[in-house]
């Protein structure tokens, strides 16, 4: 899968199912997690939504800014653990 | 022989000095503390607030993430006689500017003498400089933690000296206004609230108590922390920041050190029931639990139905449903129900509810709603339902709810105009609306328009203020409500605003401004943004704009 088609699927994904703004456009390299985009109580569904789509576990500790902060990094986390 | 905080504790630890009374956990990893290890940590505390000059009439605030470091730091500042008060942590260094704005808030009107916090922080917030000298004392816990404490120092404790009316501690809660207005508690109300509120939850010895919630608000300080450190319950321990990405780790608390007690607010029970993986609970026993107490936001039917239907292959039984109203200027509790007997449901008539305000049963095939009860009053407090005038009302009429106890708070601290706007004849006006049937207190919404998030509250003109700052924004013309979120269990916070007739065009634009302003300068995630044009607002007769009138307009309007 390209890195690509994997931001542009959770750009949806996320504004349509965590963010409820379905006309919210997430640009790729939006800080995402220290932006309050996604709060804190919405990081479990984004690890949830994750793990359903691509079957890549995202372990709550790897829950803040640190580990990823946009969709790059985490279409980059999804890829290497893809297999 | 309780008389304050220090006697208390130290009695507990002279009695079963070894008892391991806390399992806190950080790092993924379970601590265990018995009562001597408590006492020495903290003692370090109490030794640093000491050697800098601070006083038993002091105040102390606490700036520490929940673990280790922030339990001895709040017993060091009790054993000295101080009063703490927990400003929470900035977590994930997130809006630094709202952080900034609301401790200098709290500061301004607090005015404490020593600040507990690390080294990294105040490197961060640099400002707290500004307010010396009447911050006489900065602590930190990197220079605590290298502290030695001699033989006979730790004996000493300025705080076992105490006057059971001195203020033990504040509560304060959240954002701007909340921080503004400190609720003062004696020892001896706190007391007298642990006193009743064991009562009517007959704690037993062998309890343990689960909790994850938040020490800076009543139901995380009161009963999930010192209720069971002074009574010798065991607790278990885990921080707010690792539960909401983790809230497994709650059942697996439960689980591992037998839980037969915990605390949730409404949104709680939707979170836990919808986020947790079936892999995740694997094994897991839940049948120790005897209470699992709604609590702090308005408590739904549909919430403990969800978290039944998801645990009860668990273990959970439908018994341990509980409900209690409670108040940080109560100390905690007012009523408590579902001990011992299962919470009762009310199913009343949805009309006569909202256009009579009454709650009767329906007749025929009405619409209905079905009402949580919250319980009988604990036994030392008293409730009215008055009227506008502050005339009772009879049974299953609804009107304000108002209390007497002898656990109210001492003041709103250095507020003295706060603290009598609150008070008529001696009883307490909640601001919470509800009725009484069965002896059973039903909460029914509030007079005031505070938005509760998650157990979390919300001034809605500290939202409105914030988004008048955004360019276009009609100054005056915004407002901002809460609307219940049946999926979530608790509200979501809608903000409409009128915007300047030309700027229509980029409504869309100056709707995802707000939303980013808010959100950093108050932490608060917005719904919904809507942005009108002039005139859309409902004002008052007195040119105020309605909230409630407004939210009504939305509710029939926008969502249909």
């Amino acid at each position: 899968m390209k890195k690509e088609e994997i931001i542009e699927s959770l750009k949806n994904k996320i504004a349509n199912e965590i963010l409820n703004i379905p006309q919210k456009q997430i640009e790729k390299d939006e800080p995402i997690i220290s932006s309050g985009l996604i709060d804190s109580f919405s990081l479990v569904d984004l690890a949830l939504l994750v793990e359903d789509t691509y079957g890549v576990r995202i372990e709550d500790t790897e829950l803040n800014s640190d580990v990823f902060d946009n969709l790059d990094q985490l279409a980059g986390i999804i890829i290497s653990r893809i297999k | 022989m309780k008389e304050n905080f220090s006697k208390q504790l130290l009695s507990q630890i002279e009695k079963n000095p070894n008892r391991q009374i806390l399992h806190v956990l950080v790092n993924g990893e379970y601590v265990h503390l018995t009562y001597s290890e408590l006492l020495l940590g903290a003692k370090k505390y109490q030794f640093a607030l000491d050697q800098a000059g601070i006083l038993s009439t002091d105040v102390v605030i606490l700036i520490l993430m929940h673990g280790l470091d922030l339990i001895y730091a709040y017993f060091g500042t009790i054993l000295n006689g101080s009063i703490p008060s927990i400003m929470p942590y900035l977590t994930e260094k997130l809006f630094p500017d709202k952080y900034k704005q609301d401790l200098r808030a709290l500061i301004d009107i607090t005015k404490p003498k020593a600040v507990i916090t690390y080294k990294e922080f105040i490197q961060e917030i640099g400002f707290i400089e500004n307010f010396k000298p009447s911050i006489k004392a900065v602590v930190l816990t990197e220079d605590v933690s290298q502290l030695t404490v001699s033989e006979e120092e730790v004996g000493r404790m300025p705080g076992v000296t105490q006057d059971p009316e001195h203020i033990a501690l504040l509560q304060h809660s959240s954002g701007t206004t909340g921080l503004q207005k400190g609720v003062a508690l004696s020892h001896r109300a706190i007391f007298n609230q642990l006193e009743s509120y064991q009562n009517a939850l007959a704690l037993k010895d062998n309890d343990v108590i689960v909790s994850w919630l938040p020490l800076y608000h009543d139901m995380g300080l009161i009963a999930g922390f010192m209720m069971p450190l002074l009574s010798s319950i065991p607790l278990v321990l885990l921080s707010p920041f690792d539960w909401v990405r983790a809230p497994y780790k709650m059942m697996r608390a439960i689980n591992d050190f037998k839980g037969t007690l915990c605390w949730l607010p409404n949104f709680a029970y939707n979170f836990c029931a919808k986020k947790i993986r079936d892999r995740d609970l694997a094994g897991i026993d839940l049948s120790s639990l005897r209470a699992v107490i709604n609590c702090s936001e308005p408590m739904r039917f549909d919430s403990h139905e969800m978290f039944y239907n998801r645990f009860k292959e668990y273990g959970f039984k439908s018994e341990a449903f509980a409900t209690s109203y409670a108040m940080a200027e109560n100390v905690f509790a007012v009523t408590q129900g579902g001990i011992d007997q299962p919470v009762t449901y009310d199913e009343i008539d949805l009309a006569s509810f909202q256009e009579k305000n009454i709650a009767v049963p329906p007749e025929g095939n009405r619409r209905s709603i079905k009402m949580v009860s919250a319980g009988k009053p604990i036994p030392n407090v008293n409730i009215k339902i008055v009227d506008k005038n502050g005339t009772s009302l009879p049974d299953r009429n609804i009107g304000e709810i108002i209390i007497s106890s002898n656990c109210m708070l001492t003041e709103y601290y250095k507020r003295k105009d706060a603290t009598e706007e609150v008070f008529i004849n001696g009883w307490f006006k909640t601001g919470d609306l509800g009725y009484i049937a069965e002896e059973e207190l039903y909460i029914s919404g509030r007079k005031k328009d505070l938005i509760i998030v998650g157990g979390k509250n919300i001034y809605p003109k500290d939202i409105e203020t914030i988004a008048m700052e955004v360019k276009g924004v009609h100054p005056g013309r915004v407002v901002a409500f809460g609307i219940y979120n049946n999926l979530k269990g608790t509200e979501d916070v809608v903000v409409i605003a009128e915007i300047e007739e030309e700027l229509l065009g980029e409504k869309e634009k100056i709707a995802d401004l707000i939303r980013k302003r808010v959100t950093i300068k108050s932490a608060v995630a917005l719904r919904n943004v809507l942005t009108v044009n002039k005139k859309w607002l409902i004002k008052t007769s007195s040119g105020k704009i309605a909230r409630a009138l407004n939210k009504v307009k939305y509710l029939q309007e926008v969502q249909g």
